[in-house]
């Protein structure tokens, strides 16, 4: 591609990024302020499909569209007001912050401006088969960590958010044969 | 043909498969709701007529940004799932993770029926916002393992390579129950039949329930042409897309979309409705595990008895 | 100079991220501050793949990078329910019960 029409695309989705990222925390609206991230994270993977990541790109849109859906619900669940008509403001220390990140971003920039970055892109495509080969390969173990790492966040999710537990649920000897739970279920259990 | 040409003529394909096949898809409901064939017909005819002239009503309050977006991008999306699809001439957007991109495409329907129901601000709308969200947790995830058999299969996402790898044999064939599990999550990204409670009679039409004249027209369509791209994506992943004898490539695949959209528009209100509290069961005892009993048994082919 | 650009977008997106996560005083709007700090790692690891990297090494990163997500995510909603369940509210500024000063 072009590298004037790279970096136009680039720019386009870069300001779409930060714009609406930093909307976040601007907008009232809760809804509003979770569907910003959400074009945020949108930009990014676009910018992912630019560079030529097409299927990590493609995977985060996926993911994060996913993510700020179910976000969106607990927002709502846990802020208690309807966030449409009332405006909300629910900071600290926000002078603090401003000077942190303000602070790390001139650090930032300028570590990226001293440092010697190499000129030109290499021309190797991405093959989400090759991401496979190598996950399923020579890269084994960061799927060997990540699969335990999220078996075990699946069951300590669920033991911190549900108030049930299985004596709740099968009786104080564990005896009853079939659970006592507030909703049926769908398999005539 | 330049490749500009040929660019602009399978834009022009979807759009029209997109927007007869819904048409053809309302009419038949059309007509099996009765009372008359003629009037069936008409239906969506008469119906978009009277919704465009109606005049937009919303609660004090509506988030209007929000569930216009909603509206406008039900009738989008079905676009961004056909663009990797076939149709006769290469598809629009011919990508490498084609089976990838239609399921980022549905994943996007959650947001959007979400912000249907939250942008009416009406107790009912949420409520139904809220019921889709939680079916389209008990059908995303079998969906996805269901996405992945034919892909597997055919050693690619690409889904030009997916039907030509289905030259022998259809997917149906050997991946029913995936094939089943896909039927299943176009029913519930289209808010369709049993999968329907997000608007459902008992909330008042839920989170349709709140929107009128040119919105609710979209909203509408916008179900039916869901309904449609996730037929002739199916069509194309299990059903060998346009192979066939005697017809050209284009009308088999239109024939075989035909017959699993009429098949959904038969069964729309012929099934039980399942709220999301029974269908989550469902969801993860039955169609999760059917979709990955399913993966191992196409996996255990592909690699070891050489099937493709 | 592409990836100088690039990376310079992606500490502006930390940044604001940064700021989010150190000033919200609700969990959920902590952790989308978390969230689009992740953004950029992920933003930054693509330019550098494409830049340094011409193997797989950089894919696999970003694939990571998402995967620390999802459980940010899991584990971020699973405290904010326990949170609110017991206290009523969700708000950082009352779960200083492990603070040095209890008094703050």
């Amino acid at each position: 591609m072009n590298v004037v029409v790279f970096i136009i695309v680039f720019l386009v989705l870069a300001l779409v990024a930060v714009v609406s990222g930093a909307l976040v925390f601007v907008i009232d609206s809760m809804a509003r302020a979770t569907y910003a991230l959400a074009i945020s994270f949108v930009a990014v993977g676009g910018a992912l499909v630019l560079f030529g990541l097409t299927y990590p790109g493609v995977i985060t849109i996926l993911m994060m569209i996913m993510e700020m859906a179910i976000m969106a619900v607990f927002m709502i669940m846990f802020m208690g007001m309807n966030p449409a008509l009332i405006p909300m403001s629910m900071v600290h220390g926000q002078r603090p912050a401003l000077v942190a990140s303000a602070g790390l971003f001139v650090l930032l920039v300028v570590g990226i401006l001293l440092a010697p970055w190499p000129q030109h892109p290499h021309a190797a495509p991405a093959r989400a088969r090759q991401l496979g080969q190598a996950l399923m390969g020579d890269k084994m173990l960061v799927m060997m960590t990540i699969s335990p790492v999220m078996f075990a966040t699946i069951v300590a999710g669920v033991v911190l958010a549900s108030h049930r537990t299985r004596y709740d649920r099968f009786g104080d000897d564990l005896d009853r044969r079939v659970a006592s739970d507030p909703q049926p279920g769908g398999v005539g259990r | 043909m330049t490749d500009a040409a040929s660019a602009v003529l399978s834009v022009v394909l979807t759009v029209v498969v997109l927007g007869v096949g819904g048409l053809c898809a309302a009419a038949f409901g059309g007509v099996l709701a009765g009372p008359s064939v003629r009037h069936g017909l008409t239906l969506p005819l008469a119906e978009t007529a009277r919704l465009l002239r109606q005049r937009r009503r919303s609660a004090p309050g509506a988030d209007l940004l929000l569930w216009r977006i909603a509206g406008a991008g039900l009738v989008l999306v079905p676009l961004l799932m056909l663009a990797v699809v076939p149709l006769g001439p290469p598809p629009v957007l011919d990508s490498a993770v084609g089976v990838v991109w239609f399921n980022t495409a549905d994943v996007a329907v959650w947001a959007l029926v979400w912000l249907l129901g939250w942008g009416a601000n009406a107790t009912f709308a949420l409520v139904g916002a809220f019921r889709f969200l939680a079916s389209a947790l008990a059908y995303e995830l079998p969906l996805m393992f269901a996405l992945t058999a034919p892909a597997v299969a055919a050693h690619s996402l690409r889904v030009t390579d997916i039907v030509a790898a289905q030259a022998g044999l259809p997917y149906v064939v050997w991946m029913p129950l995936a094939f089943v599990v896909l039927l299943v999550g176009v029913a519930g990204f289209s808010v369709w039949g049993s999968l329907g409670p997000a608007a459902g009679p008992d909330l008042a039409g839920g989170v349709l329930g709140e929107l009128s004249g040119p919105d609710r027209w979209l909203a509408l369509t916008g179900r039916y042409l869901l309904l449609v791209a996730g037929s002739v994506f199916t069509a194309a992943l299990f059903l060998g897309g346009g192979a066939g004898p005697l017809l050209p490539s284009w009308c088999w695949l239109l024939v075989k979309s035909a017959v699993l959209v009429a098949a959904l528009v038969v069964l729309r209100n012929r099934l039980v409705l399942l709220r999301p509290d029974r269908f989550m069961e469902i969801g993860w005892l039955i169609l999760l595990p059917a979709a990955l009993l399913q993966l191992l048994v196409v996996s255990l082919l592909v690699t070891v008895g050489g099937w493709s | 100079m592409i990836l100088p650009l690039v990376l310079i977008v992606a500490a502006a997106l930390f940044c604001v991220g940064l700021y989010g996560a150190l000033s919200q005083q609700v969990v959920v709007m902590v952790m989308m501050g978390l969230e689009l700090m992740l953004n950029a790692v992920v933003l930054a690891a693509g330019a550098l793949w494409l830049f340094l990297a011409p193997d797989v090494s950089g894919q696999v990163l970003v694939l990571v990078v998402l995967a620390v997500m999802t459980l940010e995510m899991a584990m971020g909603f699973a405290v904010a329910v326990l949170v609110h369940r017991t206290r009523g509210s969700d708000m950082t500024d009352q779960l200083t019960d492990l603070a040095e000063d209890p008094a703050r």
